[in-house]
């Protein structure tokens, strides 16, 4: 039976789609910027954020107006809850991405430190996760979801990759101490891209299963990107 | 540990006539909890808790089979006292019911048929149960008055009243506020979570927010049959069965 109540939890739906869409773009916007040394992704990257930011405040009131109006139960309230949730990791994302626009700017002012390899593939990988995170989201699989939990290992060890690699050209020449540590916050802000949408992954477990996986999932060591 | 067991069912079956109403339900009652009963309408929720006072025994043609166990025992055995199984085992309706007679007559009525005769200790009990059922305060000054005089949630307060003075164990509530408004509702929903301390309670109610707010354990029948028994918060936040989930969430009713 088609209730009036799932026509707004479809609109909530919708626009949390819409949101994941332009975080998700932020994030390749960002590094498309930082790979091709060019400014003008800059703009684009901060519009994005606020609109992202405006988003999360209105599905913020339409899951505070549902929880008081509707007095979900079971998997409709699950859904609300994990809405909420999954709202605010998508507007941190949506800051990750400002975050590197801002490291970009000070890179662009110098010469690339070396070419970029690692910090390319970990935010194909990152913004994979978010996007596969989104999609588990609304086809309600949980298995999906697992995945992009899964995958966040990858997403760490790139990182450490990276920061190994630019350490060994911070002790060669400090003067290119600056863009190292620079390129290792691209790097940092990426790994918390991907764990955000590891997180959102957890939601939509919570979310399709009922079942709680964060803090104790045996397969995950959540110290190494704590 | 778990709570102790104060009422169950066993393999409960009923029938009105050759029409079964009720098919092999096993629900537990713990001791000093709420349970719940919900179900949509004809699902057999309240001719389950009628089985429990046996309320159902002067209905022409019903019949059980099984068990309903108080405290172990059968309470369908031959040994037992109907009416005295009444006062251990409490009722208050969907309608308020008040007799029609001043206030403390409807509480002290009780206590005199169960062979009370000092005055002042039937005034003592009559006082303790209305404060018990938040309604002291009130009616205090009002002992005199006809029941009729109260509002709806305040007869109803006054039927609940009533079955504590007599002290029972158990107290049933078959739709105790159906008939009254939304601020005496939550005084009744607040009466019954302190109850607890004392007494184990079985509601039956439409309300499904009534029984996420009041109750500990939740059981949901359909058709007779018992679809889903669990701790409240399970089955309001992630039921097992579908059809426990499309109930509450308001997929058919």
């Amino acid at each position: 039976m088609e209730r009036q109540f799932d026509e707004e939890l479809k609109t909530l739906q919708e626009k949390l789609l819409y949101m994941a869409s332009l975080a998700q773009e932020s994030i390749s916007i960002a590094i498309k910027g930082l790979k091709e040394r060019n400014e003008k992704y800059t703009d684009k990257v901060m519009e994005q954020e606020k609109e992202i930011n405006l988003l999360d405040i209105e599905i913020d009131e339409l899951c505070m107006r549902l929880l008081a109006l509707r007095q979900p139960m079971a998997v409709d309230l699950r859904l609300i809850t994990a809405s909420l949730r999954i709202s605010s990791e998508l507007e941190r994302i949506g800051d990750q991405s400002v975050n590197i626009v801002e490291r970009t700017l000070e890179l662009l002012k110098v010469p690339l430190l070396k070419p970029l390899i690692d910090i390319p593939r970990m935010a194909t990988l990152a913004e994979g996760m978010v996007r596969d995170s989104i999609t588990a989201f609304v086809n309600r699989d949980a298995a999906l979801a697992r995945n992009v939990c899964e995958r966040d290992d990858e997403v760490d060890n790139l990182n450490d990759q990276i920061f190994r690699e630019i350490l060994t050209y911070m002790m060669q020449d400090p003067s290119s101490l600056k863009r190292a540590v620079d390129l290792i916050l691209v790097g940092r802000h990426l790994e918390r891209i991907a764990d955000h949408a590891t997180n959102i992954g957890e939601d939509v477990i919570y979310f399709v299963k009922g079942k709680t996986i964060k803090h104790h999932f045996e397969k995950f060591n959540y110290d190494s990107h704590s | 540990m778990d709570p102790k067991t104060k009422i169950e069912s066993r393999h409960l079956d009923f029938y009105y006539g050759h029409k079964q109403a009720l098919k092999d339900i096993n629900i537990i009652a713990p001791a000093n909890k709420v349970t719940a009963l919900i179900g949509p309408s004809g699902c057999g929720k309240s001719t389950f808790i009628r089985t429990l006072n046996r309320m159902n025994d002067v209905i022409p043609g019903a019949r059980v089979d099984g068990e309903i166990l108080l405290d172990g025992v059968s309470i369908y055995s031959p040994k037992i006292d109907v009416v005295e199984l009444r006062t251990k085992v409490g009722m208050v309706f969907q309608k308020p019911n008040p007799f029609p007679k001043t206030i403390f007559d409807n509480i002290a009525y009780g206590l005199r048929i169960g062979g009370m005769k000092h005055r002042k200790k039937i005034a003592e009990v009559v006082e303790k149960s209305l404060r018990k059922a938040a309604l002291w305060e009130e009616v205090k000054d009002r002992m005199r008055e006809n029941a009729f005089a109260l509002s709806g949630g305040q007869q109803q307060r006054l039927c609940i009243a009533r079955s504590l003075a007599v002290d029972p164990e158990v107290m049933l509530f078959d739709e105790p506020c159906s008939a009254i408004d939304p601020i005496a509702t939550a005084k009744i929903e607040d009466l019954i979570q302190k109850m607890k301390q004392n007494y184990t309670v079985v509601i039956v109610t439409h309300n499904m927010q009534q029984a996420a707010r009041v109750s500990d354990y939740t059981a949901f029948l359909m058709l007779g049959e018992l679809i889903e028994y669990g701790d409240t918060p399970q089955i309001f936040t992630n039921p097992k069965n579908k059809l426990t989930e499309d109930y509450i969430t308001g997929r058919f009713g």
